[in-house]
């Protein structure tokens, strides 16, 4: 194969994703705004200053974390839809676990409780479906939706009763929220560290203009990103090392690419089914855990805390490509079209809905693009297939244009 | 307790609402048992609902023609069951990925149009009541009829179209060449494929049919049983629907089955609240969705699963 059309199928996301910005910008003419102005308002709200930046990163982290998540399953052979359930549990326990430290611990024993907890809770949530699959045939997709909607009762449940912030009893508001966590528990923020490191000059007082400003500014002047961001880099490396690094990852995906085959080989199937439903809710889970101590510091509205995350996530996910490290790229793309759909909504108008618009069509092309890569390996290794090679059926079926070829091949 | 309600008069109210509530997921989960009969796993059901219960709801707010309303909402089901089509049929995609893809564009498809046709919530006159009766009679009703009448005969048009299509499904899937044609696509699409049958063309009818009904159900829920159109009001629904199909063994009348068991429970958390009974809401509301997973992992026999599920069709393979 030419390095040419490598290049071509290996891209084939990002074709899919160019044509469905088409058909966005189809749509923005359709209602009556202009394309170019719209593109060029989300892409330079998005990437054009410090504060668009940070916010990219912000939502990078979360749709890394759970297109990691769904990365495992499908390596697994399951697809997990329940990411928006799982993220949402384990940001649910974080919170309580947060809360209910106080300031009782050290910073980095209290941070490392509360994750450590929010990804427990989103492994157990993943481990049900999983369960069920694995022992009981129950269709994972459908159990995980379910789930979800599970999770998001328990949460008001929650945040209603026993988890509600005592501030909202006394002002008699009762919104279903939580109490802040303590605010050591916040996880560093960029300008912490730069802090930290001896960096507080503002990039105006430095006279660093421009891009190279707005860049300096992401990194010392105090934004939202935070360094969950960093720890979700780590975790993709991890993810990649346990797939092709290590037994259980072989293993994960040799169940998922021919469970009776696996089977055959010793591997105990519904063990691993389980497992990677299981991971997979783990990286849901710890990005609802980061999510509170890195940005929202407590648990409230269950959906505005997943904001489609478990979806989306799984948009990032077939990206890129499937891969942990192609998701690091697709996290941070997806996550500048999200905060760019709330700049073109701001600049001219078009509801943001727009963005989700061109999310399915993304995931629509992405699917589809693959039977190009199905084609073009057959025809690869098409001369090998034409011969039947083993037991050729006595009648061979008939089919118009085959007819021959089948008469041929019989010996 | 409300005093000034007997327990009969709630036992009716239940059993009426579960009937009235069943509505949407019967259309879209007949839909779906089509769709899935014939070996494609539609899970963008929820997608099109939403945008067939917008377009029905646009459609009645400018003519003020319920008819025209479902006719657009139908043809809006439809394409969106084309594009699903012509994705997982004919560029073979991974299905339950393609659906999730349907679902999200759906999704922003409704809301945009929503947000930038209406803006804001409005509500309309929908479908009311369909009193039968004796010919120039007032009370002589079928709804006047002591209990059964209350509980069976005081529903909209679209209630009783969602029930009278469980036989119709179930007599063309099991009853006609059609439906042998469909259930052996579904079954063993090389054999069928080997008799001449064109297995693509039939899984493209399904799938389009499936489109059409959950059109249909979306219509169901914003022009006959809400009347209102919300951004994603559907919340789910479409994804029960499938689940529905599941676990009614891919048969119209199972499906029937579990959709009213489902309904009724829902129909029960409602009448729950309203009676202000000492049972948290969310724990009321979780309770369907807790049953759905439950009555998945239950072993009982709930008929064959149609083989090819979820495989595309390759000739030759």
């Amino acid at each position: 194969m030419s390095r040419m059309s490598r290049l071509f199928e290996t891209l084939l996301p990002l074709w899919a994703t160019l044509v469905a910005l088409a058909i966005g910008a189809l749509i923005l003419l359709l209602m009556g705004a202009d394309p170019v102005e719209g593109y060029t308002a989300m892409f330079t709200g998005a990437f054009g200053n410090k504060n668009g930046l940070a916010d990219v990163l912000v939502k990078a982290t979360p749709l890394l974390l759970v297109a990691l998540g769904i990365a495992i399953a499908f390596r697994g052979g399951t697809i997990n839809i329940g990411a928006e359930g799982q993220l949402i549990m384990g940001a649910l326990v974080t919170a309580a676990v947060g809360v209910g430290l106080g300031e009782s611990v050290g910073k980095w024993v209290g941070i490392g409780l509360c994750i450590a907890a929010g990804t427990l809770t989103g492994a157990l949530y993943g481990a049900i479906p999983g369960y069920l699959k694995a022992r009981l045939n129950v269709n994972e997709i459908l159990s995980t939706i379910m789930l979800n909607q599970i999770a998001i009762q328990i949460s008001y449940f929650m945040l209603r009763g026993a988890m509600l912030d005592p501030k909202q009893i006394e002002q008699g508001t009762n919104v279903p929220q939580s109490a802040r966590l303590g605010r050591v528990y916040d996880l560093p923020r960029f300008t912490d560290i730069a802090k930290s490191l001896g960096y507080t000059e503002s990039a105006k007082n430095l006279e660093i203009e421009g891009f190279r400003g707005e860049l300096y500014g992401l990194l010392v002047e105090p934004t939202r990103a935070h360094t969950g961001l960093i720890l979700a880099i780590v975790m993709a490396i991890l993810v990649y090392v346990l797939l092709w690094r290590t037994t259980v990852g072989y293993r994960i995906r040799m169940v998922g690419q021919n469970a009776a085959a696996a089977r055959y080989a010793g591997v105990n199937v519904a063990k691993y089914t389980t497992l990677s439903l299981a991971l997979s809710g783990a990286f849901a889970g710890l990005a609802g855990a980061i999510e509170i101590v890195g940005l929202h510091h407590r648990m409230f509205e269950p959906e505005a805390v997943s904001a489609g995350y478990g979806f989306s996530g799984i948009v990032v996910a077939l990206f890129g490509k499937l891969h942990p490290l192609g998701a690091i790229p697709a996290a941070l793309l997806f996550g500048g079209l999200l905060v760019g759909g709330d700049k073109m909504q701001r600049a001219i108008q078009v509801p943001n809905v727009l963005v989700t618009v061109i999310l399915g069509l993304v995931v629509l092309f992405v699917v589809s693009s693959e039977i190009i890569v199905k084609r073009r390996s057959a025809r690869r290794v098409g001369v090998e297939k034409q011969t039947p090679l083993e037991n050729p059926p006595l009648n061979p079926p008939r089919r118009e244009g085959e007819k021959k070829e089948g008469k041929e091949a019989q010996p | 307790m409300n005093d000034e309600l007997s327990l009969l008069a709630i036992v009716i109210g239940v059993l009426h609402s579960g009937i009235r509530l069943a509505t949407p997921y019967l259309y879209a989960a007949l839909g779906e048992t089509f769709s899935q009969r014939s070996g494609v796993l539609n899970l963008g059901v929820e997608g099109i609902m939403l945008v067939g219960a917008f377009t029905s709801f646009y459609t009645v707010l400018q003519t003020d023609s319920l008819l025209l309303g479902l006719l657009v909402a139908a043809v809006s089901g439809a394409i969106m069951g084309l594009i699903m089509a012509i994705v997982s049929v004919t560029l073979q995609a991974e299905q339950g990925i393609s659906g999730i893809g349907l679902y999200l564009f759906g999704l922003g498809l409704s809301g945009l149009l929503f947000k930038q046709l209406l803006g804001t919530p409005t509500g309309l006159n929908g479908f009311s009541e369909w009193r039968v009766c004796v010919p120039g009679s007032e009370s002589l009703c079928l709804g006047n009829i002591p209990i059964l009448g209350e509980i069976l005969f005081r529903h909209s048009p679209m209630v009783y179209g969602a029930f009278l299509l469980v036989p119709v499904s179930w007599w063309i899937l099991m009853k006609t060449q059609w439906g042998l044609t469909i259930r052996a696509v579904g079954q063993n699409p090389t054999a069928a494929d080997s008799l001449g049958i064109n297995v693509a063309q039939v899984r493209y009818w399904c799938v389009i049919v499936g489109g059409i009904l959950a059109g249909i159900a979306g219509a169901s829920l914003s022009i006959s049983l809400l009347n209102v159109f919300q951004e994603d009001m559907t919340n789910g629904l479409g994804f029960i629907a499938v689940a529905l199909v599941y676990f009614g063994g891919w048969s119209p009348i199972g499906v029937m089955f579990g959709t009213l068991l489902f309904s009724t429970v829902n129909a029960l958390q409602l009448w729950a609240q309203v009676l202000d009974l000492p049972i948290p809401s969310d724990v009321a509301v979780m309770l369907p969705y807790l049953l759905t997973v439950i009555a998945l992992a239950l072993p009982f026999n709930r008929g064959e699963k149609p083989a090819s599920l979820t495989r595309p069709f390759e000739r030759g393979k």
